[in-house]
């Protein structure tokens, strides 16, 4: 008997029935010709965040995005009247890559009055117009109106930037995100601003890495040190309070028992010194926690976890959260990028919570990062694909059924009607 | 003798500020996979008794104005936490079962 109430129907699993509770196979993982298709399905259909208001402070700040799965480049910018834009990464002229450096293939990031490209000089300004042409005189007919820079589909929500790579997106932004995500909508992002930014290229296809940050049933045995030695129990589960799904997006949350209310040997010693640790500083700012953070009125209330579809995770602790997005850059590699995120430290004293805080998400994600190398290996050998997940593991389920439903409906569309397949 | 880097009240850790005072993750973190677990240990040990009094010593200051020598000791803080996984959490340098991984800091405040 679990300690949390669950569904009428008996599980979470079975409370969301199309899922069904059968072997689930990750083949969607390991398939050079699957991941072909994710790239047209998913990452050229689905709306992407690519970063932060924030990170556009004023009217010419820009940064680019390489997003290999759907094998371009982005350039993202503040315009006139503040407006966020996107742009294809590509000079009109003859194709050359218009904002990079010393190397094409690396982001990069800076404030500039309009783009001005290396090769032949055109520039853009930085709502895209095409503004000078070298030599225009020696054109045939060209008007430069009709050679502004190819724009992507862009628009907010809450602070972060999202990108739409389709031609015209199937859905709104916010049609897009749905209720459950929107339940979001008055929590406090733009207060968040004190970050600390980490990169990893991970030997994994995306999937295997994002389902180890949408379950915790793998919490006891992968990161046993997450609780100190004297007092691990050995054979203790770990049991979610909430799950929830809607849409391609799901959400879990956890009880919690604030960590300074534990009994001390409960903690590191670094952490009673710091007031800081696993679950963050013990202390954050007043926040204001919007209803749908907590959609299940779980008491205690631990965290969230938002699996936005398809590859962003927004972890709220309360006082501060934690972001992570997974870039495919093949079947079985990606680049992940996570970062943490506090109100500005007022004090010095904050500022070594926020370091605790940091430096401990990036141990116990090295063990993640460390160990589905080797899942990766073990399932392109291919022995095994009928893999049971349990109750606890519903989002595993649910992520694998919408990517693969999202790419059975690309191929049906691919499909000439009447065409036998 | 070099001139002292932290403040006065601190002095028996000046051998360590050498060694720990680093400004990023980036060298902390190196310095740590580059550092045996003994030479981690007496650092940890000869720090502990001292650590929330450095903490409060360093408070003392506002963020945008910590003198140099108390900054040393912030930052001989931050490698107090870097050095504290390795010693009370995970028994060695790296974190158990982390394999190959690799995972990078590429921003963070400052101080």
């Amino acid at each position: 008997m679990g300690k949390w109430p669950k569904p009428a129907e008996g599980s979470w699993t079975e409370h969301y029935p199309e899922l069904g509770t059968g072997p689930v196979s990750f083949r969607d993982s390991t398939s050079p010709e699957f991941y072909e298709m994710e790239r047209e399905a998913i990452f050229k259909r689905a709306w992407l965040n690519v970063g932060r208001v924030e990170e556009l402070p004023r009217v010419g700040s820009y940064f680019t995005k390489e997003i290999d799965a759907a094998k371009v480049s982005v350039i993202v910018v503040k315009g006139k009247e503040e407006k966020i834009r996107a742009f294809y990464n590509v000079c009109r002229h003859r194709g050359n890559k218009l904002v990079w450096n010393d190397f094409p293939n690396e982001e990069v990031k800076g404030a500039c009055r309009q783009f001005t490209c290396k090769y032949h000089g055109w520039r853009y300004d930085l709502d895209g117009a095409l503004t000078f042409v070298q030599q225009p005189n020696e054109f045939f007919d060209l008007d430069s109106a009709e050679y502004g820079l190819s724009p992507v589909h862009c628009d907010l929500w809450n602070g972060f930037i999202f990108i739409n790579l389709d031609r015209e997106p199937r859905q709104s932004l916010r049609e897009f995100l749905g209720p459950m995500i929107t339940g979001l909508d008055d929590y406090p992002f733009e207060k968040l601003t004190e970050r600390y930014d980490f990169v990893a290229h991970n030997n994994s296809n995306w999937k295997i890495f994002a389902d180890a940050f949408q379950e915790y049933y793998h919490v006891p045995s992968l990161h046993p040190q997450q609780v100190p030695s004297e007092v691990r129990q050995p054979n203790v589960g770990f049991e979610c309070a909430h799950f929830q799904i809607d849409g391609p997006h799901r959400l879990v949350s956890t009880a919690g028992t604030r960590r300074w209310l534990m009994a001390p040997e409960y903690m590191y010693p670094i952490e009673r010194a710091t007031r800081s640790g696993l679950v963050g500083p013990w202390r954050t700012p007043e926040t204001h926690l919007p209803a749908g953070l907590n959609p299940g009125g779980i008491e205690s209330w631990g965290i969230s976890n938002f699996q936005i579809f398809p590859n962003l995770e927004i972890l709220i602790y309360g006082g501060w959260y934690l972001l992570y997005r997974y870039w495919p850059t093949s079947h079985n590699t990606h680049k992940f990028e996570a970062y943490t995120a506090f109100h500005p430290a007022r004090s010095v004293r904050e500022r070594i919570e926020h370091e605790v805080a940091a430096v401990v998400l990036k141990e116990f994600a090295l063990q993640d990062a460390g160990m589905l190398g080797g899942t990766q290996a073990a399932l392109e050998t291919g022995i095994v694909d009928e893999f049971p997940l349990n109750d606890q593991e519903i989002l595993v389920r649910h992520l694998h059924k919408v990517v693969v439903d999202w790419v059975d409906k690309y191929q049906r569309e691919q499909t000439p009607v009447g065409a036998a397949r | 003798m070099s001139a002292a880097r932290l403040p006065s009240a601190f002095a028996e850790l000046e051998r360590y500020a050498e060694i720990w005072c680093l400004p990023t993750e980036a060298e902390r973190w190196n310095r740590r996979m580059d550092t045996s677990m003994l030479a981690m240990r007496e650092f940890y040990e000869a720090f502990s008794p001292r650590l929330e009094e450095a903490i409060d010593y360093c408070d003392k200051f506002p963020l945008d104005d910590v003198p140099d020598d108390a900054l040393n000791l912030l930052h001989l803080i931050y490698s107090m936490v870097m050095v504290s996984m390795a010693v009370e959490v995970f028994g060695q340098p790296k974190p158990t079962d982390s394999g190959d991984a690799v995972i990078d800091r590429v921003g963070e405040p400052v101080p």
